[in-house]
């Protein structure tokens, strides 16, 4: 118990550099945290997919459709349990600064495959029911203040004029892992509209979201699938959800890297920081070491003192950085909703805030008590006085 | 540990240190006996070599040659590791400028050595009111060094030193830093020790004032050791 007295009396002897010691750890986990918060957020739909759907798009790129007529051969398939289908519909609310991802999918068989997003039965059956009805994520409701039987126009840009919807369901997310920003409506509704107006444009899907029975046979009936649709006008390129989320992910995959390299750069600054503030203690208090091991105290003592100090200054600016980041997060994540629309600090960045102070702790002492244990102890004594 | 029966025996003891490419020695062919009981001081100009041989005999420096043998085990022959356990148990140090440990009270600058004792925490405890109460300081047990004056805080490094009942007890220059009467005090303590505890001190000292404390005086000029002959008391 008198080495943790000590540890803790040390740690407060310069009361003020150890308070910037702690600020400055605590400033560098809390934007590490938050990176590290980033960096999951853009994962997010990689994480959020299920292992027994598959996306199927065309095989040329994402922006050339796929006729609907492909649905009836796809649940064909062996291995295929549910076909849903949609388009990315890229809408405008009121201004291109409300930006939230709306698709037109067929919503019974969408809703089937995405049990993820739970609406109340009621709600579901008026907006099954509704053809110009629109189901939208709770966050999206709450921060346009939105309630069932609202009017809502949306901008079309890829499919130009003004479409009016009516709000029959708000969804919420199983977990919380699940996008509670997405604003889904009727393909239908769609494509009779496209009918009318643009007709070349009609009976075309984006993609096919595809349900199978088992992880395990995912990659036979993709190959299937693929195989069905060769030779044809638009070839199909059919990919588990993770991947087709994961090819998003590698397009911006040079700036996650970059903020990545920055979260751990963040940690490295404040490694010299804490090595400096750990290396003037020890030097101040050689002579102080030296009385320890004349005393019969071994290097290990020594080197327990000056570790147990570090550890408890990076410790302390951990805890305080850590639960920091959870209301940072909260007020960055409400900023930033339209790009990050889940923004949860996991447990996997607590556990990686909790390794980065320890490793600063640790690496941080390693010099100074080299130096304090090594020293002879006539030498450390004749710094005294 | 008999008194007149010699506690440190020290034979053909050399010892040097190199600055660079050059060896400068600082001890030459050093003999010497130290009786148990006895009250040495040490003196010689500075530089002299009397502190690196203090220091010798405490088991903090390593000689280049020779034999020292203190309280009966041949300390050249030992590993750090077991030198650090063997001045825990025999050696008390006095130093100049005290060397208390700033955030720890006099009751726990005093408990330190105990520490490595295995002793419970109320045997310490007893230990360390004995050990103030030798040197008169049981009233400031709680106060930090920065709260005592120069005096006390030396007597509190004495409770230190004697806390663990050593058989000899080592001091560089241990009024070197303290005003006339303070250093009169500590002599007075010192001599108490030998007196009436029977321990054996070696002191390095520049005051002969305080030199004359001593049982007998030995100078050290240019690493070689020299009896006074008018320095028996």
């Amino acid at each position: 118990m008198q080495i943790l007295k000590l540890i803790f009396k040390n740690a407060f002897r310069h009361k003020l550099r150890t308070f910037l010691t702690i600020s400055g750890i605590s400033i560098a986990i809390l934007a590490f945290g938050l990176l590290r918060t980033v960096v999951d957020s853009w994962y997010a739909g990689v994480k959020a997919s299920a292992a027994n759907r598959l996306v199927s798009r065309n095989a040329i790129s994402l922006v050339f459709p796929l006729p609907i007529s492909y649905k009836d051969k796809i649940r064909q398939i062996d291995g295929v349990t549910n076909v849903s289908y949609g388009n990315w519909f890229g809408g405008i609310y009121i201004d291109e600064k409300n930006f939230f991802a709306n698709f037109a999918v067929e919503p019974k068989s969408y809703l089937e495959l995405y049990p993820e997003y739970v609406l109340q039965p009621d709600q579901q059956a008026a907006f099954l029911r509704d053809r110009k009805g629109f189901v939208a994520g709770r966050k999206i409701a709450d921060k346009y203040n939105w309630k069932p039987g609202d009017t809502v126009i949306l901008k079309g840009t890829i499919f130009p004029g003004q479409w009016e919807f009516v709000l029959r369901a708000i969804y919420k997310g199983k977990t919380k892992s699940i996008d509670e920003t997405q604003f889904i409506f009727h393909w239908e509704y769609l494509n009779e509209t496209l009918k009318k107006t643009v007709a070349r444009r009609a009976d075309q899907v984006g993609f096919y979201m595809i349900g199978v029975k088992s992880p395990n046979i995912a990659p036979e009936v993709s190959r299937a699938i693929d195989k069905t649709f060769r030779n044809s006008l638009a070839e199909t390129l059919t990919e588990t959800e993770k991947a087709f989320q994961m090819s998003f992910i590698s397009m911006s995959e040079a700036i996650v890297v970059a903020i990545q390299l920055v979260s751990f750069v963040v940690i490295i600054i404040i490694m010299a920081v804490m090595a400096n503030t750990m290396a003037m203690s020890a030097r101040e208090r050689i002579g102080e070491y030296a009385v320890f091991k004349t005393l019969g105290f071994g290097g290990a003592y020594v080197a327990a003192l000056i570790f147990g100090e570090s550890l408890f200054i990076s410790s302390v600016g951990c805890v305080i950085g850590t639960i920091l980041t959870f209301p940072a997060a909260k007020a960055f994540g409400a900023m930033m909703s339209q790009f990050f629309p889940i923004f949860n600090v996991s447990v996997n960045t607590v556990y990686l805030d909790v390794a980065a102070s320890v490793i600063v702790g640790v690496i941080a002492a390693i010099i100074p008590t080299y130096r304090a244990a090594s020293i002879r102890i006539a030498d450390g004594l004749r710094r005294i006085g | 540990m008999q008194e007149n029966l010699p506690i440190v025996q020290i034979r053909n003891l050399f010892k040097s240190y190199s600055r660079g490419d050059q060896i400068i020695p600082v001890l030459q062919d050093i003999n010497l006996d130290i009786a148990g009981g006895e009250f040495l001081a040490l003196m010689g100009p500075s530089g002299s070599g009397k502190s690196t041989l203090l220091n010798l005999i405490a088991g903090i420096d390593k000689a280049d040659s020779g034999m020292i043998n203190v309280v009966g085990t041949d300390i050249a022959s030992l590993s750090e590791t077991e030198l650090a356990q063997w001045r825990a148990t025999n050696v008390g140090f006095i130093f100049q400028f005290y060397n208390l440990i700033p955030v720890l009270t006099a009751f726990e600058n005093v408990e330190l050595p105990l520490l490595l004792t295995g002793l419970s925490g109320k045997e310490r405890k007893s230990h360390v009111k004995t050990a103030l109460s030798i040197v008169n300081l049981t009233d400031r047990m709680d106060h930090y060094p920065g709260q005592l004056s120069g005096g006390q805080q030396q007597r509190v490094a004495i409770a230190r030193a004697v806390v663990t009942d050593p058989t000899i007890i080592v001091a560089d220059e241990p009024t070197g830093d303290l005003d006339r009467v303070s250093a009169e005090e500590i002599l007075e303590l010192m001599e108490r020790l030998v007196h009436e505890l029977g321990k054996t001190i070696i002191m390095v000292t520049h005051d002969p004032r305080a030199a004359k404390k001593a049982h007998l005086i030995k100078h050290l000029d240019k690493g070689v050791l020299n009896a006074d002959p008018q320095a028996h008391i």
